[in-house]
């Protein structure tokens, strides 16, 4: 009987190294271990068995049984790992082949250009100041220090609904509006679309849209402004950006001044963004003219101001490198994709 | 303004180059758009002498000339017939460029050797305004012997770069040679050299004789003086003179004229020259026109006035238009033997207005319009004389005649160098203040700075801050930042960051956004196929297509569709924050009206537009909305819904009516809607109300139901809420059917039902009875069967 357990052990081992797959391993459990199986058959006529034989033959059975049992256990194990292997070696993916997209869209260049300036003067205390398009002439000229016959009204070219109501041609009449409701300190951007009467051709749109900004408060100074606009040009044209200022004259500022920064394309070296100056003008901007802040029912003698002016197409255009302002207004996906 | 730098050095030394010289002008304030270099596209053209010209034997038309340049005799074919042997002509050598780009390169003329070119006055670039004697379709002869071989611009001295400047309205001083050259000395810090004016006045008669100024207008007029000049020989002014005016844009005319122009360009004071003999009745007046006189300017055009125009008038007629161009009637001709000059001075507003009404701007008009100083009309009326007489043009008579006119008054400001300092940031010394005021010709007064009457722009201390601070330059400020006693916070208001959230919204959804014009055609409506509707009306519109402020989005979002329908894009999903205006009544401004307007084509049908507008509901915390059907014109009728926020009506979704589609070009199914920012920003919940996570199960029952047709999801949903009890929580349609396996009016729809309890799990039973009362009332008020 030992001789034949011995001999099952051997049986069970050898076809248990050649099992492959795992219904062999479950047939070879039932064949050995099964109810009708050859270990079970050896345990049922252990009483064939003398007295003493019996113990260690039946020692010696379950200590086979266990055995087989272990060796199916470990093979099972085996198996299933080999199974598991194949299966993930047969889910491979191209993963070079193109990623399923929910397919977002875009918010509009102009957009990210006002939310670019916004940014930075957020960041500086700044509120954002609306109000609206079609605006008294008076805000819009008379308050802004531009009386009915001044000559700036030629350079202009407004759109007038009547005499006194015009398409604002700057967004100025919303710092005229905050002025006569607010107490300085005052500190806003006024972004909003405004009107000229331009015809529509490749550098020029009849709508298009400014940032204005205006500080009022007790001793401010042209250095102020000149360090705000630093920090504004650093803001949306990069850190290393640098600014310069040229005189000008606009009725409503005094001191007034152009203001280029150094060219975003080139950095200042000379390209075809900046024409090759190295410069490119971006905005104008100056003191507050006592004449304006008095018509906005501020004391001239006691606060000061300054106020800047941008045109966002323009700013756009240029960082982007957009060769024709129609784009911006003709929302062809093609162009509103690359933003 | 044009500004050549030959003329300005008559008054400044400036000794950097004309690229240098414009940057720092820039710089302080005289704003430089590009220095042009006269002729520069002239080049290797050279004086010659045509030796000899013989016969060409191929050809009748041409000659073949022997022509000395100096090095050399060049053989040259040319086809001009106003050359004799002994000409002075310039010649461009082989390799010579000439304006517009012509090359020259030797070559042969029906067989005979060409080693250069005869050239004209046009080829050059010149014409006979500039060069009288000479003819305008001939070689171009010169008119002395010049050294042979030497470049032509050199020796006919055409050489000299231009400056461009642009003028601000505050400047009238520097529409002038003399106020650009005053502001150039102050620049460079160099010495500012005035022209010297000295008249002989050398005629034994006085101009009294001859004239008598009367100026009805005052306002209009505060002065006007005149002087005469008798044995005027008309001809061409000099070479120099000639020169400087076309440098300066202006063409050379006559010397009487001439003289006129460059007392203009020179003084920035406009003037003007009538022959006396049409000068009826010796006198002069200036006055108002009569209403509907035609009147011929210098240019041959009729001008029709009005009773606001100011005119210069002899004792029965108008002569000139005043400031603005002089009359035909009393024009220099070649004959004139005795003139007067005018130097005057008029209101600003009022040639502007007569410039513009008459659509007649000039470069007198141009410079009046900015508001002259009347101290400029008594020196350049001499100026004009001293030229009379230097130029050997004429006699000037003894005295001027002029009008009563008042005298400019002085600008007295308060001098504080602390005030402006502190205004600027700087610390600017006093010395460098008084000097570049003393430099610009303020006179400082102790404690005040007395304003030249040529600089009426300055009048407060900002205006002299401003002054010194250009000459310090602007960029020496030190930037700083604001140092104000109170704080601010930027942040975006409620319905900015709205804006912001409906942003991210449309484009996590797919739409991008657009841009477009806030102007149309009042003919929209019908393209739209909807009512017309009052609208803001622009009184001067760049055309019809751009008349009206928009009352509708609708438009522009098609045509911006159509775009891109037809450059064949396959979708286009687009959105759009913008105004509408509604002229409202006794109100001087309209409502604008703020929406969001969204449109598409393409893959998407209605349920992809409300599916968006939804999600936009949810990141704003709207609860409370509904869409409902409601037919609008130029939507379709069976796909438009009406959305509500609480029962009030915020907008429209849904398909444009196909015909109208078929308006705007787009062959698809296209879609639009807009909702009211206003009641988003009235209606939106931006915070967050937390609902404590469920510690209980929820139970799911899924019901299909057989239909009518014609029931909207909407009242079925309905149906089931009012009767499902407390503990329903969440209905989710998931199927809608309809098809061969029903009856054609029918539908099948069915839904997902989820309850739940605060406080257990809910039984069996407790579902079972609310399913029961849910199917009960879906059969017995909507008619619908289990499926």
């Amino acid at each position: 009987m030992k001789d034949k357990l011995q001999e099952i052990k051997k049986e069970a081992t050898k076809r248990l190294n050649e099992a492959t797959v795992l219904n062999e391993i479950e047939k070879i459990r039932v064949n050995f271990l099964g109810k009708k199986g050859e270990v079970t058959a050896v345990l049922r006529n252990m009483g064939k068995l003398s007295k003493e034989e019996r113990p260690i033959v039946g020692q010696l059975a379950n200590k086979i049984r266990q055995e087989i049992e272990k060796s199916i256990k470990e093979k099972k194990a085996v198996l299933e790992k080999e199974i598991e292997k194949k299966k993930i070696q047969a889910e491979k993916i191209d993963v070079t082949l193109p990623g399923k997209k929910r397919g977002l869209g875009k918010v509009h260049p102009i957009t990210k250009t006002l939310e670019d300036i916004e940014k930075v003067f957020l960041g500086m205390g700044y509120l954002i100041a609306e109000g609206p398009e079609v605006e008294y002439d008076e805000y819009n000229f008379e308050a802004l220090n531009i009386p009915k016959d001044h000559p700036a009204r030629d350079d202009q070219d407004t759109f007038y609904v009547n005499d006194n109501i015009v398409l604002r041609t700057h967004t100025s009449p919303v710092q005229i509006r905050v002025m006569k409701e607010t107490k300085p300190p005052i500190k806003i951007i006024c972004p909003g679309r405004v009107y000229r009467s331009d015809t529509v051709d490749a550098t020029h749109s009849p709508i298009f849209h400014q940032v204005e900004g205006l500080v009022v408060d007790e001793n401010v100074t042209m250095g102020d402004l000149i360090g705000t606009l630093k920090e504004f040009a650093k803001g949306v044209f990069g850190e290393d950006t640098k600014i310069r200022l040229r005189p000008h004259h606009f009725p409503f500022t005094e001191p007034s001044a152009e203001v280029d920064v150094s060219c975003w394309n080139c950095h200042g070296k000379g390209c075809r963004v900046c024409k090759n100056e190295g410069w490119v003008e971006i905005l104008g901007a100056g003191m507050v003219h006592p004449k304006v802040l008095e018509s906005a029912g501020i004391d001239s003698s006691k606060y000061s101001g300054f106020a800047f002016g941008l045109g966002v197409e323009r700013i756009t255009m240029g960082k982007y490198n957009i060769d024709d302002m129609r784009h911006l207004f003709e929302n062809d996906i093609r162009f509103l994709k690359q933003f | 303004m044009k500004a050549p730098m030959k003329w300005l050095k008559d008054y400044v030394d400036i000794d950097v180059s004309a690229k240098e010289y414009a940057d720092l002008m820039t710089l302080s304030g005289s704003k430089t758009e590009g220095v042009e270099k006269l002729y520069s596209e002239v080049k290797n053209v050279v004086t010659g002498k045509i030796l000899k010209i013989s016969n060409h034997p191929n050809a009748d038309k041409l000659v073949v000339c022997k022509v000395d340049v100096g090095d050399e005799i060049l053989q040259i074919v040319t086809g001009a017939d106003n050359i004799s042997e002994g000409d002075f002509v310039p010649v461009a050598l082989a390799g010579a460029s000439l304006p517009g780009g012509m090359k020259i390169k030797k070559g042969k003329l029906r067989g005979e050797t060409s080693n250069g070119m005869l050239c004209s006055l046009g080829e050059l670039g010149l014409t006979k305004y500039d060069y009288p004697h000479a003819i305008e379709d001939g070689i171009f002869i010169l008119d002395k012997e010049y050294k042979l071989g030497v470049n032509i611009l050199d020796a006919l001295d055409l050489r000299d770069e231009v400056v461009e400047y642009e003028i601000t309205s505050n400047r009238a001083d520097c529409f002038s040679i003399r106020g650009l050259a005053l502001e150039s000395a102050v620049t460079l810090g160099k010495e500012y050299k005035d022209v010297q004016i000295n008249v002989k006045e050398e005629a034994n008669e006085r101009t009294e004789k001859y004239i008598k100024v009367n100026v009805e207008e005052k306002e209009l007029c505060p002065k006007y003086s005149a002087r005469i000049c008798k044995d005027i020989k008309i001809e061409p002014s000099p070479e120099w003179m000639r020169k400087r005016l076309k440098a300066c844009g202006v063409r050379p005319i006559n010397n009487i004229v001439d003289i006129t122009n460059y007392v203009m360009l020179e003084f920035g004071q406009p003037m003007h020259a009538f022959d006396i003999e049409y000068i009826e009745g010796n006198c002069i007046n200036v006055r108002l026109a009569e209403e509907n006189d035609i009147f011929t300017t210098l240019d041959d055009e009729e001008r029709k006035l009005n009773n606001n125009n100011l005119v210069i008038a002899d004792e029965k007629k108008a002569i000139a238009l005043a400031g603005v161009m002089g009359g035909a009637n009393s024009e220099i001709n070649n004959d004139t033997k005795m003139i007067v000059f005018e130097s005057a001075n008029f209101n600003a507003s009022s040639v502007r207005k007569t410039a513009k009404q008459v659509g007649l701007r000039t470069e007198s008009s141009s410079r009046f319009d900015k508001d002259l100083d009347v101290n400029y009309v008594i020196p350049a009326l001499n100026r004009a004389c001293q030229l009379v007489e230097e130029l050997n043009a004429g006699t000037v008579l003894k005295g001027i005649v002029e009008s009563e006119g008042k005298d400019e008054k002085r600008n007295i400001i308060e001098f504080n160098p602390k005030d402006i300092n502190d205004f600027l940031g700087t610390d600017i010394s006093k010395e460098f203040m008084e000097k570049t005021l003393t430099a610009l010709k303020f006179e400082i007064r102790k404690d005040e700075v007395v304003v030249p009457t040529f600089r009426k722009d300055v009048v407060g201390f900002q205006d002299l801050a401003e002054e010194i601070a250009r000459f310090y330059d602007y960029n020496n400020i030190e930037p700083t930042l604001l140092k104000g006693k109170e704080t601010t916070v930027g942040r975006k208001n409620r319905k900015q960051e709205i804006r912001d959230i409906i942003r991210q919204v449309m484009t996590a959804e797919g739409f991008y956004e657009s841009y477009t014009f806030s102007f149309g055609s009042p003919k929209i409506y019908e393209k739209l196929m909807i009512d017309k509707e009052d609208a803001v009306v622009i009184r001067n519109p760049l055309g019809e297509d751009y008349s009206i402020m928009r009352t509708t989005t609708y438009n522009e979002m098609l045509e911006s569709l159509s775009v891109n329908y037809n450059r064949s894009i396959e979708e286009a999903m687009l959105f759009e924050l913008s105004n509408v205006y509604k002229p409202i009544e006794n109100s001087d401004l309209p409502k604008e009206i703020e929406r969001l307007t969204i449109g598409g084509y393409g893959e998407i049908d209605f349920y992809s537009i409300k599916g968006a507008v939804t999600e936009l509901f949810n990141s704003l915390g709207i609860i409370n909305y509904d869409f409902d059907p409601i037919e609008e014109k130029g939507m379709h009728p069976g796909r438009t819904a009406k959305i509500s926020i609480n029962n009030e009506k915020v907008g429209v979704i849904g398909q444009i009516h196909p015909e109208v589609s078929e308006n705007y070009e787009v062959k698809r199914e296209t879609f639009v809607g807009y909702i009211n920012i206003k009641s988003l920003v009235e209606n939106a919940q931006l915070e967050p109300e937390y609902e404590i996570l469920p510690k209980f199960p929820s139970v799911n029952r899924d019901i299909a139901v057989v239909i009518d047709k014609k029931i909207l999801a909407k009242e079925i949903e309905k149906v089931i809420r009012n009767n499902a009890g407390q503990f329903l929580e969440k209905v989710e349609l998931f199927d809608v059917y309809e098809g061969d396996q029903l009856d054609d009016d029918k539908k099948s729809i069915a839904y997902s039902l989820f309850f739940r309890a605060k406080d257990k799990t809910l039984n069996e039973e407790e579902i079972n009875k609310d399913m029961d009362i849910i199917i009960d009332k879906l059969k017995k008020e909507l008619g619908a069967t289990l499926r």
